[in-house]
């Protein structure tokens, strides 16, 4: 599994209707430490778990952030990293047009996040799929079951370690392996 | 009235057989497909069932949404494993006579999709008559696969194993 | 997959595979119901695989076959327990003709009217998501294409501008006037679904088959210009794969013609219409606020009074070049949804206009060796096949272009580290991609915010004290497509 790089700082100054955001998250939330980092135009902010809801709620509430639209909440699975489990929430602002990143970093052995659906209701499906692919639990969540896999299933299918699954072909007489053994990942030129 | 030339077996046996051949002929051409559309097949199935691939004239356009009064079932698009019961539910609700037609490569054998979350062919839970590929096939190649689902009936060939073992 | 017949004397717990998940576990060619006739085959069955087939039907006819959804149990013995002899629990689907695919829906009755619904959904989960981190950055775009396949060309796009943005690269203003076309023409097309079905469950049957007339004639416009119906992948990171043919534009420009009375005849069947109108009027109506909340974008949104359109706010491809309205309504409920949807094909039309009138010319792939579609699809003048000057160039003249061909088409590209989110005005609402990559040649983890997925959430608020074939009308209101929400 190759590492996974942090991203390049390739912006030095975020988009103008996200200063005062930012300047009131450090001001505000000084103590949660939150890490800055921007990509491609687009801003993160990665938290602790424990600060998520505060950090969420003034969000939502205060006039010059007004995230009001969770677009999205999705996991992503680090294994090499001891904190391997991410939860990305994609915010939006419909009165500034702007959007933010949150980010919250868990391990497989303490997977609990608190639930944001107190502040956006509509993280109750999302949340429920990232609990049904990666395993991770969110405190405060009406209904957390399955969404998507059978609610007997086990394990947590998107997880890096979890097989993709599926079987050989035979095809007159060419033999073709399941998808996640075939390919050589990283190119036929390794370096 | 010859002897030996098997005249007095003639009659009833053209009348049987007659019989027999006006029942296929009735069945293949008001064959009723049960609603199974799953995914993009789905799409190209009512297409075919629209305006302009007519399945109305091979007496098929009323897609009975009842198992029970469906003799056809087009598994239409990707079966997954939380479907793949509701599937063979739906299977054992048709009465016989019944027919399946997997139609597009997903539900013959799994398609593009070779991983946790899809059965690798639908004839792993019910048995299939005619195989139509494609992804998703056209309209015309879903219809060349139930005429010539149809030519199978007509000629009473007989259905999948599974079924006749049952009987 | 015999497991699915199980016997419930034998385990408690479901035998599925993927139990104990090992990596390289043989693969699953163990004999499955020798029942299965292949045409042609012979009829006699080995006395041994005869024997086997009994057991089968034995085992069958013990067994009670689990439907999935273990929450079965819980509702009934909630209906139960609170003594209200009027409450039922009914379950609508996941085979239903009146749910837009497999979607089952779990409804509490009180007589006539909805207590509570709750839908269920993963009865189409593919593991598109899983499956595109083992297949290069191009080969994504043939399984996010699968995902909303009524709005194929939105899913390639978005995925193709998440690439690009991660590469920081541009695709050519041809190719991105190109993906505006097929993008407005798929726009048309998925309404025309929309309005097909909804017209189908409401009982306007003509209505169905009038939709996918006009739909017919856009499928003949991508098909000439991608090769397929559905499910194109003609939307390549780094821009599209085959320019328009001859004669295109004429066809698309007489489709517009023809499409626009069309839509007239719509409005004059339905819109006016006492039956339609008591039948969508005052259904499944939900606040602004309560639509923000449950995260609802697109028509949904639109029809409660707000103009958030994405194309707007935040333009991609650029639709900021093109003139056209966003359509709003102010019932919030099914009609007011029909409304903007009505209104949205006339202005995909008007863009699509506007997209012929001012196509620049160019290529319609980005020149950079590294990233763009090596095969250079040209067409050659015998009308065969790959441009004859590039077969003739990597076969003959030079050998790093052969490599480079090779390795381009079988590694694909290696796009920079980094994860960004990118989103697109789909038919549904907004169709976002967040999309990571580890630096190397295959996707990390693509996710797809599907608008229908979010906006399923809706059904269970809506469907507060309706009857049962209002929830039908409220549930095709959402315009959802399963295929999307599952994955």
């Amino acid at each position: 599994m190759s590492q996974v790089q942090p991203p390049r700082e390739t912006t030095a100054t975020p988009p103008d209707a996200l200063q005062p955001v930012l300047t009131g998250l450090r001001e505000r939330f000084g103590q949660a430490e939150p890490q800055v980092t921007g990509h491609r135009g687009e801003v993160t902010v990665e938290l602790d778990r424990a600060h998520l809801v505060d950090v969420a709620t003034w969000l939502r509430d205060d006039p010059a952030a007004r995230f009001r639209h969770l677009s999205d909440l999705s996991g992503t699975d680090y294994p090499d990293r001891p904190d391997r489990l991410c939860v990305d929430y994609h915010l939006y602002s419909l009165e500034h047009n702007v959007r933010l990143r949150l980010k919250v970093r868990v391990t497989v052995e303490d997977p609990h996040v608190p639930s944001v659906t107190g502040v956006w209701p509509t993280a109750n499906f999302h949340e429920r799929e990232v609990y049904d692919f990666f395993g991770v639990r969110f405190d405060g969540h009406p209904n957390l079951v399955r969404i998507l896999m059978p609610e007997d299933w086990k394990g947590y299918p998107q997880r890096k370690d979890y097989p993709l699954g599926g079987v050989d072909v035979d095809y007159h007489g060419a033999h073709v392996p399941p998808p996640d053994t075939r390919r050589y990942k990283g190119g036929w030129t390794s370096t | 009235m010859g002897t030996g030339s098997g005249l007095e077996k003639l009659p009833g046996g053209i009348l049987v057989t007659t019989v027999e051949k006006l029942a296929n002929w009735a069945r293949k051409g008001s064959l009723w497909p049960a609603t199974f559309g799953l995914a993009c097949c789905a799409i190209e199935m009512m297409a075919t069932g629209a305006g302009r691939y007519d399945l109305a004239r091979f007496g098929m356009e009323v897609f009975r949404a009842s198992p029970r009064q469906a003799d056809l079932m087009i598994v239409a698009g990707r079966v997954s494993q939380k479907m793949a019961p509701v599937l063979r539910t739906i299977y054992d609700q048709m009465p016989e006579p019944k027919w399946v037609i997997s139609m597009g490569v997903c539900a013959t054998s799994g398609g593009m999709f070779n991983n946790y979350a899809i059965v690798q062919g639908v004839d792993q839970i019910v048995p299939v008559d005619m195989y139509v590929p494609g992804c998703p096939p056209r309209p015309e190649l879903l219809m060349d696969g139930i005429i010539r689902l149809h030519e199978k009936i007509k000629k009473g060939e007989p259905r999948s194993k599974l079924v006749l073992q049952e009987a | 997959m015999s497991e699915i017949l199980r016997d419930h004397a034998d385990e408690a717990t479901r035998d599925v595979p993927q139990e104990a998940p090992e990596p390289g576990r043989p693969s699953t060619s163990q004999p499955v119901d020798q029942a299965v006739v292949r045409p042609g085959e012979a009829l006699d069955l080995p006395p041994a695989a005869a024997a086997e087939h009994v057991t089968l039907n034995q085992r069958r006819a013990r067994q009670v076959v689990a439907m999935g959804g273990g929450d079965w149990a819980e509702v009934t013995a909630r209906a139960d327990a609170e003594g209200d002899d009027d409450l039922m629990v009914i379950n609508m689907g996941p085979q239903h003709p009146a749910t837009h695919g497999v979607l089952r829906l779990v409804v509490e009755l009180r007589g006539e009217e909805v207590v509570k619904l709750e839908p269920v959904i993963g009865y189409l989960h593919t593991g598109i998501e899983k499956s595109i981190e083992f297949r290069t950055w191009v080969q994504g775009v043939t399984f996010v294409t699968r995902m909303d396949y009524l709005s194929p060309i939105f899913n390639e796009t978005a995925y193709c501008l998440a690439v690009e943005k991660l590469l920081g690269v541009e695709p050519p203003r041809r190719a991105r006037a190109l993906r505006v076309l097929l993008m407005e023409l798929n726009r048309v097309a998925s309404h025309l679904v929309w309005l097909a079905t909804t017209g189908l469950e409401l009982g306007a049957l003509s209505v169905m088959l009038y939709g996918f007339r006009e739909r017919e004639e856009i499928l003949d416009i991508l098909e000439d210009v991608t090769g397929l119906r559905m499910n194109h992948a003609w939307v390549r990171p780094a821009g599209v794969v085959q320019d328009l043919p001859d004669g295109t534009e004429d066809k698309i420009r007489r489709f517009v013609r023809d499409m626009r009375a069309k839509a007239d005849e719509y409005e004059t069947l339905l819109t006016n219409n006492p039956i339609w109108l008591e039948r969508t009027r005052g259904i499944g109506h939900l606040s602004q606020d309560r639509l923000i909340e449950l995260g609802v974008t697109g028509p949904m949104l639109r029809a409660s009074g707000l103009a958030h359109d994405l194309r707007k706010a935040e333009p991609y491809s650029g639709y900021e070049q093109y003139d056209f309205e966003v359509p709003t309504a102010t019932g919030s409920d099914v009609y007011a949804r029909y409304q903007v949807r009505l209104a949205e094909m006339r202005q995909s039309l008007r863009i699509v206009e506007q997209v012929l009138d001012s196509l620049p010319g160019g290529p319609v792939m980005i020149e950079d060796p590294k990233v763009g579609w090596p095969a250079r699809l040209a067409l050659g003048p015998d009308g065969l096949g790959n441009s004859p000057a590039h077969v003739n160039h990597i076969m003959g003249e030079s050998m790093e272009a052969l490599i480079h061909h090779f390795k381009m088409v079988t590694e694909g590209f290696k796009v920079p580290a980094g994860e960004v989110y990118v989103t697109v005005e789909s038919p549904r609402g907004e169709l976002g991609y967040h999309v990571v990559s580890d630096g190397s040649n295959l996707p990390y983890r693509v996710h797809v915010r599907d608008p229908s997925f979010v906006n399923l959430q809706t059904g269970g608020p809506m469907a507060e004290g309706l009857l049962v074939a209002d929830v039908i009308a409220a549930m095709s209101s959402i315009d959802p497509v399963l295929g999307g929400v599952d994955r």
